[in-house]
């Protein structure tokens, strides 16, 4: 009898995660991946992966605080019962890296040492130095190896993903791939098909991601049908290091360890930075949010940040847009914890950041959006584990983890909980294909007919063929590769208006029809990197079109999606007492209006004319209710009291079954603003 | 303890401005085991250039300096940050990243010309693009990894000290690039080919068999150190050095120390090597008398 396989795309920590775990589950995985496993892009984290733990829980820290945490700071925007299973998971999860042997800063006793990180008041953040991505992947790159040794994974690093198979019925059966040395495409038969590629930055040209993360592995699954949800949300991190050949990320650590962001208030002030005295600088983000300081949430952070420089003219330089991320008034033992990216800064700047400020600005850093996915929910509002639903895509058998699905981050994601999602989901992925392989009652791939994986390597091969046969003198894929990314980054970053957006959608799609007339410099057919880029080129648009297109049509402020038209200002302080009160209760109405219309899931899906077809899904926010996200707004002591009078007005109606989770929601209302 | 690194020691006297554009040579070849052949291209200075943008522009331009037309240049690269250790290559014959050797402090040395060669102690893929699949079959010799009974929740792992944390880090943040290797003269290239009619796997198990009879490197020594230093680790301590007493290990060191001084993260491999040494003493002694 043919034995159950399954094969795991993309060897970042989704990918390992849900690999170690099929293995110890006795189920045959094959691990393909464009680079070798051990130099995927979780590498690039850098700050930590965030859960409760003994010491914030007796703070009065617990799950569920993790848990409001986390969809408050994302907006709502996230279905909320996958949420909660996840930060029940993180105690759980920082265990397992722990015994894993992920080198953990530690106390004086002994104990993992924790900091805290953006849009939380608790210390929840585990870290190992300024690296803690890489040092949790080198544990499961460790324990994959264990199994690959032990003959239960085999690895195919340097293959590039062409796209799921999917039979009659449009169950996935496995997936059509290519040796990147050798060129050679071949089929992988496979019960499931789970793909954890990460995100999509090369879409926006630099970015503080890898060169693997083109998004393409997920463009090929939404070229076959899978959905797409959530594409406009792309968080902007505050903090880069600006760089020709990508954004390098600073870590929001470099804060949490009492860093600080200022600007001189004299514009472009030539003195050095340390002889600017205290009070002729503008620490922004302390005077505009006194209680969250230099630890807002990232949206927050980069808005602020980018407004400052562009509508204040307050750019630390004339020519390039930067402010002043500054450490140097920290102990150097305190910046020891932050030693691999302050190498980064010194390094790629030739600057010590421990004697002079750094500049930074902020870069496109992660993709809230992704492939839409599924989940089966218990009725106390968890995940049921091993449900067949959980992570899978609209396509039976193809599946989606880590940065490359779309449910966990909402409209923002917290700092540190991308570790934590991309773990959690490639854990519980095991279970769930095991339940779906079980419901193929011995129809496995292995006997499929092998006319359905001959036609489907065929067509990807006479692709290929034709593509090394096109006419010299076209289009140059890396220049339009650059137009790409100008468009996207000017178009739908930071701030969003839709007289941009619909001329951005123009371009881009002048660019895809240019882009089909790409000629190769390079037509052999051996490590043809030429070849792979142009490919993966094309690949980008379907995914940058989603972007522009959800965020054309979402006309409203989100998380990181901002639009300044729709924005919602805050109170005038100096208006009479009864002329507060009427603005706050015009404020929540227009609040409720817009949950009303918008507190939906943007799902795209590609349409017959191969443009993306938006529809929008309901978000399961029955957990915890959606509150305005008041972190520093003027007049929030205001809003926020008629809010919870209007909620304790609705709770003690009757028929409320919620009743329990409406009480804490208040309660985390009022300590979280 | 960061100088402004190894590489770079004139960064800053940059009394003139750099060159406008510059020369960049390049020893290509084709298919592996094929002849190498050096060829120039010429590229425009930019604010912020690393080795990775030169190679970025010049797939683009697909142009030689003597306007001929040629392929892109293959070479392998990933995260541009020093962490992935994709990008090693031979830059003006010092083997490091890629993504960290800056265009402005090469041309302080040299303001013609940036030489690119591929590692010579790999089998060359293409161009600057080559095979570390001895290197990562050496982890797997060494079982490098921590044996947990499994994945089920076990609460948290050991207690460690922040001092044993302080020295596990450094060796941790080993990104498997191979500039120790590349420095290392013990270390000496293993090329296989593929014989007519040897079927992909068994050429694979010819492979394997011939790098685990090659010397394991400066890499795989350090990160045994790390793992029998850890409490669940060392509880297979054993295991891991009898790796390192077997053909290819520990002995083929010359302690020619060149490895700790190109290892980009400042890993303390000769610590690593010298602790190994008597580990592996004591475990061979040990076992001789446990017979």
């Amino acid at each position: 009898m043919a034995k159950e396989r399954v094969l795991v795309v993309g060897g970042g920590l989704a990918g390992l995660a849900a690999t170690m775990q099929l293995a110890e589950q006795g189920v045959a995985v094959d691990l393909m991946s464009l680079t070798p496993v051990k130099r995927s892009h979780s590498v690039c984290a850098q700050g930590g992966i965030n859960s409760v733990n003994d010491l914030t829980r007796q703070q009065g820290d617990n799950e569920y605080l993790h848990f409001d945490d986390t969809v408050y700071g994302g907006d709502f925007l996230q279905h909320q019962p996958p949420v909660k299973e996840m930060t029940e998971w993180g105690p759980k999860i920082i265990d397992l890296m722990d015994r894993l042997g992920v080198p953990f800063n530690r106390t004086p006793e002994g104990y993992r040492d924790q900091r805290r990180f953006g849009g939380t008041l608790f210390k929840r953040t585990a870290f190992a130095g300024a690296t803690t991505g890489q040092q949790l992947l080198y544990a499961l790159d460790e324990q994959v190896r264990r199994w690959e040794t032990a003959g239960s994974v085999k690895k195919y690093e340097f293959w590039d993903f062409l796209g799921p198979i999917l039979d009659e019925n449009g169950v996935c059966r496995g997936a059509v791939a290519q040796d990147l040395v050798t060129m050679e495409i071949r089929t992988f038969a496979a019960d499931a098909v789970i793909v954890a590629t990460g995100g999509c930055g090369l879409i926006f040209g630099r970015s503080t991601m890898s060169m693997a993360c083109t998004g393409s592995a997920v463009a090929r699954c939404f070229r076959a049908g899978a959905k797409y949800g959530n594409g406009e949300f792309i968080q902007v991190h505050p903090t880069a290091i600006p760089g020709a050949d990508k954004l390098r990320l600073m870590s929001e650590s470099a804060r949490g360890e009492g860093g600080r962001v200022w600007v001189p208030r004299i514009p472009q002030d030539p003195r050095p930075p340390k002889q600017i005295p205290e009070a002729e600088r503008y620490y922004f983000l302390e005077e505009r949010y006194p209680k969250y300081k230099n630890l807002v949430p990232r949206d927050i952070a980069t808005r602020e940040i980018f407004s400052i420089c562009t509508e204040d003219g307050l750019s630390v330089e004339k020519d390039r847009l930067c402010v002043y991320l500054d450490l140097t008034h920290l102990p150097r033992e305190s910046l020891n914890k932050l030693g691999g990216i302050l190498e980064i800064y010194e390094k790629f700047q030739g600057v010590d950041p421990r004697e002079v400020p750094m500049k930074i600005f902020p870069a496109v850093h992660y993709s809230m959006g992704g492939l839409w996915v599924d989940y089966e929910r218990t009725p106390a509002g968890g995940l049921k584990l091993g449900a067949i639903k959980n992570q899978v895509t609209n396509i039976p058998g193809l599946y989606a983890i880590g940065e490359c699905d779309y449910q966990y981050h909402g409209a923002n994601r917290l700092g540190a909980n991308s570790l934590l999602s991309c773990i959690f989901s490639g854990l519980i992925v095991a279970p769930t294909v095991q339940t779906w392989i079980a419901s193929l009652k011995g129809k496995l791939a292995a006997d499929q007919p092998a006319a359905l994986y001959d036609a489907a390597k065929k067509r990807h091969q006479d692709e290929h063929n034709a593509m090394l046969k096109r006419p010299g003198g076209g289009e140059n894929p890396y220049l339009i590769h650059q137009e790409l990314g100008n468009i996207m980054t000017k178009a739908a970053t930071v701030v969003r208006h839709n007289d941009a957006l619909r001329d951005a959608y123009k371009q881009v799609q002048a660019l895809e029809a240019r882009a089909a007339k790409c000629s190769l410099s390079d037509t052999g057919n051996w490590t043809n990197q030429n070849v792979v880029f142009t490919k993966a080129l094309w690949d980008m648009f379907p995914i940058a079109k989603c972007i522009l297109k959800g965020a054309l049509q979402r006309d409203e402020c989100r998380g990181a999606h901002y639009k300044p038209e729709f924005s919602m200002p805050g109170i005038d302080a100096s208006a009479s007492p009864e002329e507060r009160r009427r603005l706050a209760e015009e404020w929540v109405d227009t609040f409720d209006a817009n949950t009303k219309k918008w507190l939906k899931s943007t799902v795209a899906s590609l349409g017959p004319d191969n443009e993306p077809v938006i529809t929008y899904e309901d978000v399961d926010t029955s957990l915890i209710t959606p509150r305005p996200r008041l972190y520093g707004l003027v007049g929030a002591d205001i809003i926020e009291e008629v809010w919870k009078q209007r909620q304790a007005a609705k709770s003690a109606a009757p028929k409320d079954t919620n009743g329990s989770h409406s009480e804490k929601s208040a309660a985390a209302a009022a300590s979280a603003s | 303890m960061i100088q402004s690194t190894s590489h770079d020691s004139s960064a800053h006297d940059t009394h003139h401005a750099p060159p406008a554009q510059f020369t960049v040579r390049v020893l290509r070849q084709d298919v592996p085991g094929g002849s190498s052949y050096w060829e120039r291209h010429t590229v425009k200075r930019e604010n912020d250039m690393n080795v990775i943008s030169v190679l970025q522009r010049i797939a683009a331009n697909a142009e030689t300096a003597d306007g001929e037309k040629t392929t892109p240049v293959a070479w392998d690269c990933n995260c541009l940050e020093e962490v992935c250790g994709a990008c090693t290559m031979v830059v003006n014959g010092k083997v490091r990243q890629a993504c960290s050797a800056l265009v402005d402090k090469l041309l302080v040395d040299n303001p013609e010309e940036i030489e690119l060669r591929p590692m010579t102690k790999f089998p060359v893929v293409r161009d600057l693009m080559v095979s570390r699949a001895r290197l990562f079959r050496a982890l797997q010799k060494v079982k490098a990894w921590i044996p947990v009974d499994g994945y089920y929740d076990m609460g948290s792992g050991p207690r460690v000290s922040a001092e044993s944390q302080e020295q596990a880090y450094p060796l941790s943040q080993c990104m498997s690039c191979g500039c120790c290797l590349e420095a290392c003269p013990q270390y000496t290239k293993i090329e296989l080919k593929q014989e007519e009619g040897e079927t992909a796997e068994a050429f694979q198990a010819r492979q394997k068999e011939a790098y685990d009879r090659g010397f394991v490197g400066a890499h795989a020594i350090s990160q045994v150190m790390l793992f029998n230093k850890h409490p669940t680790g060392a509880m297979n301590a054993g295991e891991r050095l009898d790796a390192l007493t077997a053909e290819g290990g520990i002995q083929a060191c010359g302690n020619a120390q060149n490895c700790v001084a190109v290892c980009p993260k400042e890993i303390p491999l000769t610590t690593s090597i010298g602790r190994a040494g008597r580990a592996t003493t004591v475990h061979v002694i040990k076992k001789f008398f446990d017979r």
